[in-house]
Order: C-alpha cells, then structure tokens, then sequence
C-alpha cells in the first residue's frame, strides 16, 4: 500500500502537470499508463516481454531438439527405468543390495545414503578440525601460529580433487593385507582399506543405552537446575561430576550388573584377505580426508577472522573479571563470535557436500557417480542429470534452512 | 645519534639499550614460546616434531633425491635406481622425463614454443591486469587483443603456424584457457544478473535472474560438467556438434558467472544509495547511470572478494579430467599411467601442487595487499 502511494509520487512527479504535494494525498489519482516509449512502465513492461519471451524462445528450441534427439535415438522419456533390475555392481553401501535383483531407483536410492554418509561425517569433522586450526592461528606461542597459517595457506591453494588423487594413491599404496599395518591386534591398514572392531550385539548393551540415554536426560536437568540456582544465588553447583556420574558410571554400572558381556568381533587374516569386523574403503576414507582437510583450511580461516571481529575490550572486560584465557574464549568470545562465523561457514558446508560429488574420480559411488552409469547403461540422460540437480538442490536448501534457524538462534536480539 | 645523548646530561649510552628481559631475542622467545607451562610444552613437542619432519623431508626430496635415470637403446628410462631407493630418496627424474608432456600435453614437440608462449601471455595478461594504473577502459581491449593472439598460436593455421586440432591441446594452457576465457565471459554476463538481480522494476527479470543464480550455485561444478558433456549433445540440432572444449568451457562460464554474480551484488548493495538518487536527480538514463557511476564504484569495491573466487574456480577447472579433459591435473595422471614411473606419485603429485599452488598464492598476496590499500584509501 505504502509502496503503491510512492510510486505513484515517482510517477506523478515525472509528468509535468501534477503538483508534488498534492503526490502525498491518499487519493492520488491512479496514473494511466500510456503506450509511449518515454513511459518508465510502459518501457518495463516491453523489456521484461522481450527478455522472458527470448528466454522461452531458446528453452523451446533446446526442448524441441532435444525431444527431436530422443526420438530418433529411440529412448523414451520418463522414470519407468526406475524400476528396472539395475546390474550395477556398488561397492559399499548402508541398505542390502544386490545388482540381481535390486532396481535402479534403489540404486540411486543408495547413491543418496552414500552422498550424506560422507558428507555429513566431513561436516563434523571438518568443523573441529577447522576450529582447532582457526584458533591455534591466534594462539600466542609463535610456532603454534606459524604452524597452523602454512596449514591454510598451503592446503588452500592445492585443488581439492589433486588432494583427493593423493590420498587414494596413497591408500592404495599401502601393504597387501598379509603385510597390513597394525595396531595391537584389532585395527589393520592395508591397502583393502581400514579394519576395525566391532561389537557383537548383545540384549544387555540394550539397557546399556538405555542408562545412557536416561544419564543424558537427567544430565540436561541437572544443567538446567545449576543455572536456575546461579541465577538465584550467585553460586554454581559443579555440573561435570553429576555428569560423568550420570553418563559414564550409570552404564558402566548396568553393563557390569547384566554380567558385563563383551564379545569383540575382531577381523582376521585368512588367505589373502580379512573376515569379521567391520571395514572403512580406502575410496570412502581417502574421500573424507581430503574433503576435511581441504574444508577445515577455510574453516579456520573462519573462525579466526569470527574471534578477531570481536572486540579487544570484551577479551580486556573478561580478563579484568579475572576469567582465564580459555574460559574467557569460550564464554565470552565464541558466542559473539558464531554470530559473524554462521553465514560464511554454511556456505563452507555446502560446498563441501557439493564437492563430495568428486567422488566419481576415485570410485566411490555417490550420487554423482551412480546417476552417471545408469545413464550410461540406460540412455536417461535428461532423467540423470534432473536426478542430480534435484538431489543437490534438496540437500543444499536443507543446509541453509538449517543454517539460517542456527542463525537466528544465536543472533544478537536487539533490545 | 650519540653525539645527541651525550650532550644531554645524565644519560649514557648503557643506559639507552632497554634491558634483555625486555627487548632482544631472549625475551621474544621466553614471550612467544615460553611463555607459560602450556606453551612451553607445545613449543617442545612441536618443535621437535617439525624438526623431525623437516629433516626427513629433506633428506627424501634432497639428499637422497634421484636427479636423473639412464635411458637403454630404445629410449625407456631405467627407473631401477629409483625403485631401490623408493620410500628413502624422492625420484624427481619422472618429472624431467615427463615434464614437457605435464606441461603441454600432447600438443606436437616441435610445435611446444607455441603453448609456451602462450602461458607467457596469459601471465603476462594477469600482471597487466592486476597493476592499478590499467584499470581503465582500454584493459578490456587489452584483453581481447591478447586473447586473440592466444587463439591464433594455439590453433595456428595462419601465418604460416601449421594447425593444431584441439583435441591435442593439453597441460597448463588448457587450465589457463579455461580459467581465463572463463572470467573474461563470464564477467559480463555476471553484471547484467547482477543488475538484473536487484532490479525493483522488472520483476519477471528479477525472478529470472534469482532462478539462474539459485540453480547454478546448488549443484556441483561436476554436475554441470557431466550435463555440459552428456546434455550438450541433445540439445543441438541433428548434425551440429560442438567439440569437448567448447562444451565444457560453456559450462564453466555458466558456473562461475553465477558466482561472480553474487560477488558483484554484494558490491551493488554496498554502495550507498545516494549515488544512485543523485545521478537520477541529473537526469541521466538508466544505462548512463549504471555505467558511468554505480558500476566504477561497486566493481572497484568488490575486487578483493573478485580475486578470491577466481583462486576457487581456477583449483575448480582441475575438475574437467572427470569428463576426459586433458589439462594439467589429468596430464600428471596420465604421465604416471606410463609403466615404468607408476609408482612415483608423490613426485609428480607435488610437481602439480606446486604449479597451483604458486598461481594461488600469488592471487592471494595480491588480493590481501589491495583489500589493505583499498581500504586505506576509505579510511582516510
């Protein structure tokens, strides 16, 4: 309404007739367009025809020669090969799989999981990673500083696939199984990737869990109760112990009451290769080294930039209050310090989801990487790509939707 | 100097040094390396860790380094040396073996001086561009001219430059090209989304302009790599065929131009809007305003950030060996896929990082010094 009255103002102030006070009255007259070129409206309007119009123009030509191409390639549009046998082999994967009998749409389905497995694990782990390094820059033992920049600098500038390259020459490089590296004897790193243990599941580590959980929840309240009495009365009750009580002892407790089961299933060398325990693929984990080391090279630059946008005086205020240097850090500059590191660090982690599709390089099968054999094997290479487009499109909005909500969680509010 | 200190009384020249607990190296180390118990520890363990590395890392690519390999009758290297002192020396003879096809793919030998020239030129372009006293309107005839040369040797067919077909283009030039044609079209095309984006009047053209940014900026550079290589194809009409090159350095334009597009916003949104009303209170059209006054002014503010997402899409176009091109990441690959040097990846690896990494630092020396002068200058 507002904007309609100021415009009409704009309006009326260009023709040469009108008074400009007379502009302000609520009951402007409503200014007819006229077909002249020398109307602003009338001239907005033939721009925005011709450009969208040519806009159209060459979607319908591309869509034309395209259903044109398809024709005579005889490949018929549509999602009906979604449900077809696939035949693709797939490596790793989070759902059973088998190329026999699964479809394509399960196929693609898996690429998905996959995509998510790496990229959020490196989103976790970049952000400490990246963390650790952006504050180890502004530390103030030299080498420390001087450490951490070659870290940024260097790692920075050497492209994220020849880092990806190099990892997964290096892994597979590494000894044949029989000659695996080793620690103690349940971890072996071999060029068949990396073993570790695992738990055989037992009822009893249900309620393990379970303590666990229930430590947590109580854990929370016990926070909530501290910080009600220091608002009440100044005074703090000590959280960690309750909470080391409460999450590590209570498990420990009915693990130990349930007759403390334990049954590691260990991984062991037979013939030429392991059984038992579960294994990290040389693909997937020289995928999220590079991906994390590359990322945290700019989260750290992040974060130190976030802390040195907070002002001298409130490190000065804390330390006047007799708060030491790591107290003061994360009580009073980090949570000022989020507020400026939030945007640019969502953008971090898109790409970084977004350059998890570099996968394809090195054979790991991501969504990327599976859309691109079947369309290789089926010829859906419209259905492809749109699969792709749509995936990253949902996974991207997601991001900053869960970003922008973060934001405004820690946004100042302006009183 | 103590001539001045003796003439006034009382002060001597022992007097004048400040006292070693204070100024001098002692008091800087026992400040920046030892200045409590936790960064005395750190200083010792990652001292002794950096040293270690340091050494180790010297004696491999140093010391104990194969400089050159013997060649038999028919020209295949003898990489036994190397092979013995695998894991201890570094084998820098794959890269003085392989290093003219790392460079320069499998453009003809005889022909190599071209492609050469070529880097020069593309060097020599971003040095001319990134001097503050040509940062004017003739820079843009600058660069057209220069990528014109460049396309003359490259392809050559004139002037009595035998022809080279692109699919024999490789190594450095082709990252060069793809990096280079890629700002140079791309930049245009980002000004007019950019205006396009924060137009208020031609909201059909607003909501386009978003849609292209939001889609290109949502989906992987391979993405577009693959629909460039896979789409491409059935987009043109029966019989037309662009080459590989081509479709991929469209794509790259498409990608990067929505990411310039955005830096450019930032740079129109920054500039206040008082310029904007006062070059309408003069009367001057649209054009007229947005070239002669918005645009100098934003586009000078935004170089830094500018400089920043060229050292991104420049590590980006490495990407291309997904779909089979030959630049300078997919010719270290294949200068390793031959036999006899196909365990000395490390070598080669470094040989590439090193090539990035000194086109990138440059760039970010560059950017860091002009965001201090630039902002010096509005300080004032």
């Amino acid at each position: 309404m507002a904007e309609g009255v100021q415009q009409g103002a704009r309006h009326t102030m260009s023709s040469t007739t009108a008074d400009p006070r007379l502009a302000n009255a609520r009951a402007a007259p409503k200014r007819r367009m006229r077909l002249s070129w020398s109307d602003p409206m009338f001239r907005a309007i033939v721009w925005q025809v011709v450009i969208v119009g040519l806009v159209v123009l060459v979607i319908a030509y591309l869509v034309g020669n395209t259903n044109r191409n398809l024709a005579a390639r005889h490949i018929a549009t549509g999602f009906a090969f979604l449900g077809r046998v696939a035949g693709i082999p797939i490596g790793e994967s989070l759902l059973p799989y088998d190329p026999s009998v699964n479809t394509f749409g399960r196929a693609l389905l898996i690429g998905i999981l996959n995509t998510l497995r790496v990229s959020v694990v490196g989103i976790v782990l970049a952000t400490i990673l990246g963390t650790l390094i952006g504050i180890g820059r502004l530390s103030r033992n030299w080498l420390l500083a001087r450490l951490t920049a070659f870290y940024v600098e260097t790692l920075r500038d050497i492209p994220v696939l020849l880092q990806l390259l190099f990892w997964y020459t290096l892994l597979h490089g590494l000894p044949a199984p029989r000659q695996s590296l080793r620690i103690g004897n349940a971890v072996f790193l071999s060029n068949r990737g990396i073993k570790l243990p695992l738990l055989h599941w037992e009822t009893a580590y249900d309620w393990v869990a379970l303590a666990f959980l229930a430590g947590a929840v109580a854990t929370w309240f016990w926070n909530r109760h501290a910080r009600q009495r220091q608002e009440a009365t100044g005074t703090r009750p000590a959280v960690w112990p309750v909470a080391v009580g409460l999450l590590l002892v209570l498990p420990l407790a009915v693990w130990a009451a349930l007759g403390a089961p334990f049954d590691p299933d260990l991984p062991v060398l037979r013939g030429f290769n392991f059984q038992g325990g579960g294994t990290i693929s040389p693909e997937y984990f020289a995928l999220l080294m590079g991906l994390v080391i590359y990322t945290a090279a700019y989260i750290a630059e992040i974060v130190r930039a976030g802390i040195q946008a907070v002002a001298a005086g409130q490190w000065e205020a804390a330390g006047a209050l007799g708060l030491h240097r790591g107290l003061v850090l994360r009580k009073i500059v980090l949570p000022q310090a989020l507020r400026v590191i939030i945007p640019p660090l969502t953008s971090q982690y898109l790409n970084l989801t977004k350059n998890s599709s570099l996968a394809v390089a090195i054979g790991y099968q991501d969504v990327v990487s599976i859309a691109n054999t079947t369309l290789n094997q089926t010829g859906q290479a419209v259905e492809g790509i749109a699969y792709i487009m749509v995936v990253y499109l949902t996974i991207s909005l997601s991001i900053s939707a869960f970003m922008n909500w973060y934001n405004k969680r820690v946004a100042l509010v302006e009183r | 100097m103590s001539q001045s200190v003796i003439a006034e009384p009382g002060y001597t020249a022992a007097r004048e040094r400040p006292p070693s607990n204070v100024a001098g190296p002692w008091a800087w180390a026992r400040a920046n390396l030892f200045g409590s118990w936790w960064s005395t520890a750190i200083t010792l363990v990652l001292g002794y860790v950096i040293l270690r590395v340091a050494i180790s890392f010297i004696a491999w690519a140093v010391l104990h380094a194969v400089w050159s390999v013997p060649y038999n009758a028919q020209g295949v290297p003898d990489t036994s040396i190397c092979l013995k002192m695998q894991g201890i020396g570094a084998c820098w003879a794959v890269v003085a073996d392989k290093y003219r096809l790392i460079l320069f793919g499998r453009y003809p030998y005889a022909e190599q001086w071209r492609p050469a020239l070529c880097v020069v030129l593309f060097i020599s372009l971003y040095v001319v561009s990134a001097m503050r006293r040509f940062w004017r309107k003739e820079l843009a005839l600058i660069w057209v001219a220069t990528l014109v040369v460049i396309g003359i040797l490259m392809w050559g067919g004139v002037l009595g430059l035998p022809l080279v077909p692109e699919d024999e283009w490789g190594g450095l030039p082709i990252t060069l090209i793809l990096a280079t044609f890629g700002l140079a079209f791309a930049f245009p095309l980002a000004i007019l989304v950019a205006l396009g984006r924060r137009s208020t009047t031609l909201p059909a053209v607003h909501l386009l302009c978003v849609l292209y940014v939001e889609l290109i900026r949502g989906v992987p550079l391979v993405a577009l790599l693959f629909m460039a290589s896979v789409m491409f194809p059935l987009f043109l009409p029966e019989g037309v065929n662009f080459d590989n090159l081509l479709r991929v350095q469209i794509a790259i334009i498409l990608f990067v131009a929505a990411y310039v597009a955005e830096v450019v916003r930032a740079g129109l949104q920054a500039l206040p809007k008082g310029q904007a009303e006062a070059a309408d209170a003069i009367g001057l059209t649209y054009w007229q305003k947005t070239g002669f006054i918005i645009l100098p002014q934003a586009l000078r503010m935004v170089i830094p950030p500018l400089v920043n997402t060229c050292i991104g899409f420049f590590k980006d176009t490495s990407l291309v060996l997904i779909v089979g091109m030959f630049d300078l990441l997919m010719m270290g690959k294949v200068a390793l896929s031959d036999p006899p040097w196909q365990s000395f990846f490390n070598e080669v690896y470094i040989f590439l990082a090193l090539i990035y990494i000194a086109f990138c630092y440059a760039m970010s020396r560059y950017s860091r010094g002009l965001e201090r002068d630039l902002g010096r200058a509005q300080r004032r």
